[in-house]
């Protein structure tokens, strides 16, 4: 134990004296969710749209209120006649036109149903989208309101399940603790002991009383700890900062950290039992595990739109899991009966990482 | 004397590779014991196994008593090991080095505090000893790496070039250390690539591709091979007859 203690006290030291070290685990978490938080947060304030209203009815007029009201949207053009939509979108005034036909208030009086056109500018895919869910549900709510005085209903056929506003939040906020906590664990750890290979300590260290077991996880101990801290960092950050609902059990959530973490660290011990150097162990970090951890698990794009290869591809990947777990657990409150399935397929795959980790050990013997 | 080092048709295959072929020697406690070799000859193998990080394909070893390959934990306890790869640790300062390694290899608190005085006081670093390694030139690492290999008094200390990359006044003074460490009882085994160094030593083998082709003391092996330095023995033996034509 004496020389366990001996061993962690050293990592600390390498962990504290590295600038780059130190910037990655305090300085990247911060940054990646301001950046994600504000940058390229789909803030929803203000969207520029355009109304073409060719209905001669109260009805259009009173939705229109109901949708400047909502604080979304600012109407920005006012068109005469449909030919003036691409000139609209061509000059970028505008994200989306909403269009009422001639006929629209005739067809809510007589067919008891009635077309609205929304028209988005779907170069920016991700506005188009989060402006015409919006404005469906608006038009929702308006209709439930008034489907009371007469049956009548404006037809919609899009809507959104949770609180629009936090969409971009609730896919992020996973996201990053997904993602730091990778970093942190697969890439620090993946370095650090290639940092021994390639200094030659780690021949002194073999040499030494100390079992390979105990250098591990001496390793991986103050990484553990380190990330566990940075998750609570990053969660915070997100309650407070951005919103976040924490409906669930704190312990649940603390479990998931645990074990997605135990996955990432497994998973940089691997990597460090097979390359040479800090340069490899870097690069081997950043192909296999970084980048189809921000393309594939549906941090940033969502695994339904991928196709079917990289669906496949995004179940091997822990981070996938892991987001629904975060997901599942502060946003829906979910509890161990309803996530069971990710938990163990993450512990699964520890348990994978970590018998392929120890084979590789042994085959340097 | 008694024996501390026993090898008896020591062999380790990779696969189809020979890479140590049945050797046999012993070595005294408290001798200085050179070994000597090409790149690929055999040496690092060798150095391996009786180190207990690489098990034997067949033939046996014991140092400092123990079987390296059914007691490998008994005989890392028992021996200290530098080599030319230079092995503190750059980001900790000296005495973090120290605890360090008195640490891992058990020493009690009072233990670290007593050596790393001794250590101290040995070298002169009492100015140094709160700064990082990587401030401090490189022949004092090199010998702060020597006491730290004999921090747990091992039985055998094993040198891997451990002169590697040091000024001429620097090796001198280094092998001042491991005379003393000799005659305190501290066996010694080092391999290098200077040839003047080897005839430092008590005794020297020379591997060549996996056996040892000679084994003696410097002036025997002079001799019996009717050269005037060990660096002639090596080149008749390393290089064969490449460089007599």
């Amino acid at each position: 134990m004496k020389k366990f203690y001996a061993f962690v006290q050293k990592e600390f030291y390498h962990i504290f004296r590295d600038t780059r070290t130190m910037m990655i685990l305090f300085a990247l978490p911060i940054a990646l969710v301001v950046i994600f938080g504000y940058a390229l947060n789909n803030d929803f304030k203000n969207i520029p749209i355009g109304i073409l209203n060719q209905s001669k009815g109260q009805t259009s007029e009173k939705l229109i209120h109901r949708i400047i009201g909502s604080g979304y949207f600012v109407v920005e053009q006012t068109l005469e006649k449909p030919q003036d939509i691409p000139k609209a979108f061509k000059s970028g005034k505008v994200k989306l036109v909403i269009f009422f036909p001639t006929n629209f208030q005739q067809d809510l009086y007589h067919a008891k149903k009635a077309q609205v056109q929304l028209i988005a500018d779907a170069s920016d895919i991700n506005t188009a989208i989060n402006t015409t869910s919006y404005l469906s549900g608006i038009i929702g709510d308006f209709n439930t309101e008034n489907g009371r005085e007469n049956s009548a209903s404006i037809q919609v056929s899009t809507r959104m399940i949770f609180n629009q506003r936090l969409l971009s939040v609730y896919l992020f906020i996973p996201g990053v603790i997904a993602l730091i906590l990778l970093i942190i664990s697969a890439l620090l750890t993946s370095v650090t002991l290639a940092r021994e290979k390639e200094t030659g300590t780690l021949e002194l260290l073999s040499i030494s009383p100390i079992s390979p077991y105990m250098i591990i996880i001496g390793k991986v101990i103050p990484y553990l700890i380190l990330s566990l801290l940075n998750s609570f960092l990053i969660i915070l950050l997100g309650i407070f900062v951005f919103g976040l609902p924490m409906v669930g059990s704190v312990a649940l959530l603390i479990l998931a950290c645990f074990v997605y973490t135990v996955a990432s660290l497994s998973l940089g011990i691997l990597i460090s039992t097979r390359v040479e150097t800090q340069q490899a162990a870097m690069f081997a970090s950043l192909v296999s595990l970084m980048m189809p951890t921000m393309l594939l698990s549906g941090f940033i794009f969502p695994i339904e739109s991928l196709p079917l290869p990289l669906q496949l591809i995004s179940n091997i990947i822990p981070a996938t899991h892991f987001i629904i777990l975060i997901k599942s657990i502060m946003i829906k409150g979910a509890g161990i009966t309803l996530i069971w399935k990710p938990f163990s397929i993450l512990i699964a795959m520890t348990a994978v990482f970590i018998l392929v980790s120890i084979q590789s050990l042994k085959r340097n013997k | 004397m008694e024996t501390v080092v026993k090898v008896n048709q020591l062999t380790k295959k990779f696969g189809s590779f020979i890479a140590t072929n049945a050797i046999s020697f012993e070595v005294k406690k408290g001798e200085i014991f050179g070994f000597l070799g090409a790149n690929g000859a055999g040496k690092t193998t060798a150095m391996r196994m009786l180190s207990g990080l690489l098990t034997p394909t067949s033939g046996e070893a014991s140092v400092a008593g123990f079987d390296v390959a059914t007691q490998a934990e008994l005989v890392k306890q028992n021996i200290g090991y530098m080599s030319q790869k230079f092995s503190l640790y750059e980001d900790l300062t000296i005495q973090e080095n120290i605890d360090f390694y008195g640490g891992i290899y058990g020493l009690s608190r009072q233990e670290i505090k007593d050596r790393s005085k001794g250590i101290v006081s040995k070298f002169q670093l009492e100015s140094v000893i709160h700064k990082l390694v990587k401030t401090i030139p490189l022949g004092w690492k090199q010998k702060l790496a020597f006491a730290l290999a004999l921090i747990h008094k091992p039985k055998v200390v094993f040198l891997d070039e451990p002169t590697g990359g040091v000024d001429p006044i620097t090796r001198r003074q280094f092998w001042d250390l491991i005379y003393e460490a000799a005659n305190d009882g501290v066996t010694i085994f080092i391999t290098t690539h200077y040839m003047d160094e080897a005839e430092y030593c008590d005794r020297v083998s020379i591997m060549v591709d996996g056996l040892i082709k000679a084994l003696g003391t410097p002036s025997e092996l002079k001799t019996s091979f009717q050269v005037d330095s060990m660096d002639a023995v090596f080149q008749l033996l390393a290089r064969g007859t490449a460089n007599k034509i």
